[in-house]
């Protein structure tokens, strides 16, 4: 009788979820030992100890048994390759033009392991072999077979999304792409100082249409990041090309976030100083090339300790979505403290991709993207039981498809050789 | 018996070199976990491991305390030391692109000791690798077994020439006009090959043989590829076949059959899918990372591979394999912790990167277990292994805490 009851209010309700019978991880409050979650389309509708819940009068619900569980805000994964490769190609370093989302294979099984590993929104991100190689996309991994499906609107309809750039060696290349540090900078300064006389220019017309400069779609998305509407996802390893970015960035005032940050311990009270948040990339091993032989699990640690909000990315196909919680793991194993760890891959995530008033972390009015998990977070033993976006369940583990990407095995990969950032510069090959 | 304890004090007293750890669990991993245990080391061997109680210290001993004690790990493959942090041509030795075939290539001539990727994988507990030419050719060269702690090649190796590294399958062809350009031809090669050191071989033995061996014009011209092979075919170097694909994977249980020689297949990402042949021809599987990238032969590889491979009670062991990028080296304890979580579970898994590894590679009675005899190699930790947030904050290698580090 209970069993069809639930079915039948699953069936007439399905975004309607009470979370009960375990943890609550808030990340922005203190973790509730026996919490709930309760969602109505979508959105959270409160948060607490289980004997605070209220029901509803007249809505029916589904109620999610998290047996002794824990639930967090779906993972945010601020730097991601997932879908394929795109952005600009070989014929300029500085392509600001061109759009990710023009290249996403949203059917990419990569984006199934992803939902696997807990998380629920991605930036996706062009390569780093250009000074500037497009534009990047947030995406909400709801359950959509198009791009359209799972673009984040901006209340004036725009889509959200940053700027890729990078410095260091993956840029550097024969003609046209720079052969130098000091000729990145300069290409990138002098574009930027066309991109400030095209926003002038259209200031300076105001109504006058005449007056309007042509449209230039470099330019205007240059404009952007110079407006601050758009933030520049800087990819940077060694600790002088860190430097050059926050130069940059004061010279013109554009709003940043530093990928990778390899050196990022050797210069964080100059990060801090400049109060630029930081998204980490975690290997194994330090080097694969010169200018990542000091990259350090205590990157983490240190940068927070000088001040510096961070983050940490999955880069993947560079790690894989579904160890994402790895990183801040092993961040924690060189001393970073369990609260950062915890923030580093919801709040923290989202703040970097100026959409921490609408996930991150487990408030009322938030989207309901969570991730139901058999144990501690940071436990290699833990399994990722259930995700949910925005309400939808988008991973099940007791389903055997989504068992399947969250395991690997037969048909759970990818046929075709993928993206993997940073590579085209090395020596090597091989497998 | 007084007298008997009084005397064994006394040798332990006079001998400068004793160390004991002690460790709240001593995981011998060839006998149960051990709580309160601990190891005694005399002269760069374990002379005892048992309970704290057990024994008598003279207090001249070096005394070494931890949470958790296990045998030094053991990479079943990795290609460290030959690959560098770098990635420059400088400390890549691990790939010579000019022959598909080159099983002449030694690793004793290419591995630096002293290279920083080697101190990276010690300090996470490693301590014996089976290290050599990666897989990436269809013949790349010889493999070796060594410690991760010495200066010179000399001062680390355990078997100079361990295996022949082949691969077969998708990652061993050559694009445009080069061969070989597909399965067939890698196949035909490689069985051509070993033809000819087949007749190298019995011409050899023919001389050797016969009554007039002294006239050395009788022996076959000296060739260092066919004598390697050669040396496959006599069960001296098994061949390592990389191999993903089901049918990369027949293909090499097949040559094995047509040659009878000995195979171990390295990678393995479909080995669930003919777990029943596998196990037939009596092959073990040195199993993939389990973080390798699922794409191209690899798509179709899982984490429960290890786990399922054993269960079918076919011999595994842990590797870190080869990276092209990054990570330029994997850490085997994570590795072998991922697999614990994905079905092998921590005892099995333990096993298969310090014992089962060992025995594998066929160092057993020197390495890979805590038991009076072998190497004093041990890793300690300040926890579980296998969780992220442990650390290992010891390595004992022959007896010498080579690091102090806490990583």
């Amino acid at each position: 009788m209970l069993t069809s009851l639930i079915c039948a209010l699953l069936m007439a309700t399905p975004s309607n979820i009470l979370f009960t019978n375990g943890t609550v991880i808030p990340v922005t409050g203190p973790d509730i030992e026996d919490g709930h979650i309760y969602v109505e389309n979508g959105r959270i509708m409160s948060v607490g100890p289980a004997a605070d819940f209220a029901a509803p009068s007249n809505t029916q619900y589904q109620i999610v048994d998290l047996e002794g569980g824990m639930v967090m805000p779906g993972l945010i994964c601020t730097h991601s390759h997932i879908g394929g490769w795109g952005g600009g190609d070989r014929s300029s370093p500085m392509q600001p033009e061109t759009r990710i989302l023009d290249a996403i294979d949203v059917q990419d099984p990569g984006f199934r392991r992803a939902v696997a590993g807990g998380l629920t929104t991605l930036n996706i991100m062009p390569g780093s072999g250009h000074l500037c190689s497009g534009q990047t996309v947030y995406v909400k991994l709801r359950n959509a077979n198009t791009i359209d499906g799972r673009l984040i609107r901006l209340p004036d309809a725009q889509i959200a999304g940053g700027l890729k750039m990078a410095n260091g060696t993956n840029p550097q290349n024969g003609p046209p792409f720079p052969g130098t540090r000091g000729k990145s900078a300069a290409l990138v300064r002098q574009r930027l100082i066309e991109a400030q006389e095209y926003a002038n220019q259209i200031k300076r017309a105001g109504d006058d249409m005449d007056k309007l400069p042509p449209r230039d779609l470099a330019l205007e998305t240059l404009a952007e990041a110079l407006d601050g509407t758009r933030v520049i996802h800087h990819h940077t390893h060694r600790h002088d090309d860190i430097m050059t970015v926050l130069r940059l960035a004061e010279e013109f005032n554009f709003r940043l976030v530093l990928h990778h940050v390899s050196d990022g311990w050797k210069v964080a009270e100059e990060i801090a100083e400049a109060d630029v948040p930081c998204s980490i990339i975690v290997i194994d091993s330090p080097g694969g090339k010169q200018e990542a032989i000091d990259i350090d699990f205590k990157t983490g640690k240190v940068l927070t300790e000088a001040g510096v909000s961070i983050a940490y990315h999955t880069d993947d196909w560079i790690t894989d979505s579904r160890y994402f919680l790895r990183s801040p793991a092993l961040g924690m194993r060189a001393g970073l403290d369990r609260e950062t760890a915890l923030r580093s891959v919801t709040i923290n995530a989202a703040e970097m991709l100026d959409l921490g008033d609408r996930i991150g972390s487990l408030e009322v009015g938030k989207d309901a993207d969570l991730v139901w998990l058999s144990g501690d977070p940071f436990s290699n033993f833990t399994k990722i039981r259930g995700t949910w976006v925005e309400g939808d369940r988008v991973f099940d583990i007791k389903e055997s498809e989504d068992l399947l990407f969250a395991q690997g095995g037969w048909g759970a990969g990818n046929a075709e050789r993928p993206y993997m950032c940073c590579e085209e510069h090395v020596h090597g090959g091989g497998q | 018996m007084m007298s008997t304890v009084l005397l064994a004090a006394q040798i332990m007293a006079a001998t400068s070199s004793s160390t004991i750890v002690y460790a709240d669990v001593v995981h011998p991993v060839s006998s149960p976990p051990i709580k309160n245990g601990c190891i005694v080391i005399r002269d760069g061997h374990i002379v005892k491991v048992g309970t704290a109680a057990d024994i008598k210290p003279t207090g001249q001993e070096k005394v070494i305390r931890c949470a958790v004690a296990t045998p030094g790990l053991v990479d079943a493959r990795g290609t460290v030391g030959l690959t560098g942090q770098y990635n420059i041509p400088h400390d890549q030795d691990m790939l010579e692109r000019s022959k598909p075939i080159q099983p002449e290539l030694r690793a004793i001539d290419a591995f630096n000791p002293r290279e920083r990727l080697v101190e990276w994988v010690r300090q996470f507990g490693t301590t014996t690798v089976h290290t050599g030419h990666a897989p990436g050719e269809l013949v790349s060269g010889r493999t070796m077994i060594c410690k991760t702690y010495g200066d010179t090649i000399n001062e680390v190796v355990i078997v100079p020439d361990a295996m022949i590294a082949c691969t077969l399958g998708e990652s061993g062809l050559k694009s445009q006009d080069k061969s070989p350009g597909n399965r067939s031809k890698s196949m035909a090669m490689l069985r051509q090959r070993l033809i000819e050191a087949q007749e190298y071989a019995r011409k050899h033995a023919a001389v050797t043989d016969s009554d007039d061996k002294d006239e050395p014009e009788d022996f076959p011209k000296r060739n260092l590829q066919l004598e390697a092979l050669a040396s496959a075919l006599n069960g001296d170097m098994p061949l390592l076949i990389h191999a993903h694909r089901t049918h990369d994977i027949m293909n090499a249980l097949r040559l094995a059959k047509e040659f009878d020689i000995k195979i171990v297949i390295d990678g393995g990402s479909e080995a669930y899918r003919v777990m029943d042949e596998i196990k037939e021809a009596g092959v073990p599987v040195i199993v993939h990372p389990q973080l390798i990238r699922m794409y191209g032969e690899m798509e179709n590889a899982s984490f429960t591979t290890a786990a399922k491979l054993a269960d079918a009670g076919i011999p595994i062991a842990m590797q870190t394999g080869y990276e092209s990028y990054v990570p330029k080296v994997r850490v085997l304890v994570f590795e072998a912790a991922q697999a614990a979580a994905h079905g092998l579970g921590r005892e099995r898994a333990l096993r298969a990167c310090t014992l089962d590894s060992a025995r594998l590679l066929g160092v057993d009675d020197r390495v890979g277990s805590l038991e009076p005899g072998k190497d004093a190699d041990i890793a300690l930790w300040d926890g579980d292994p296998f969780e992220w947030t442990t650390h290992c904050v010891g390595v004992i290698v022959d007896g010498k805490q080579v690091s102090t580090v806490v990583r």
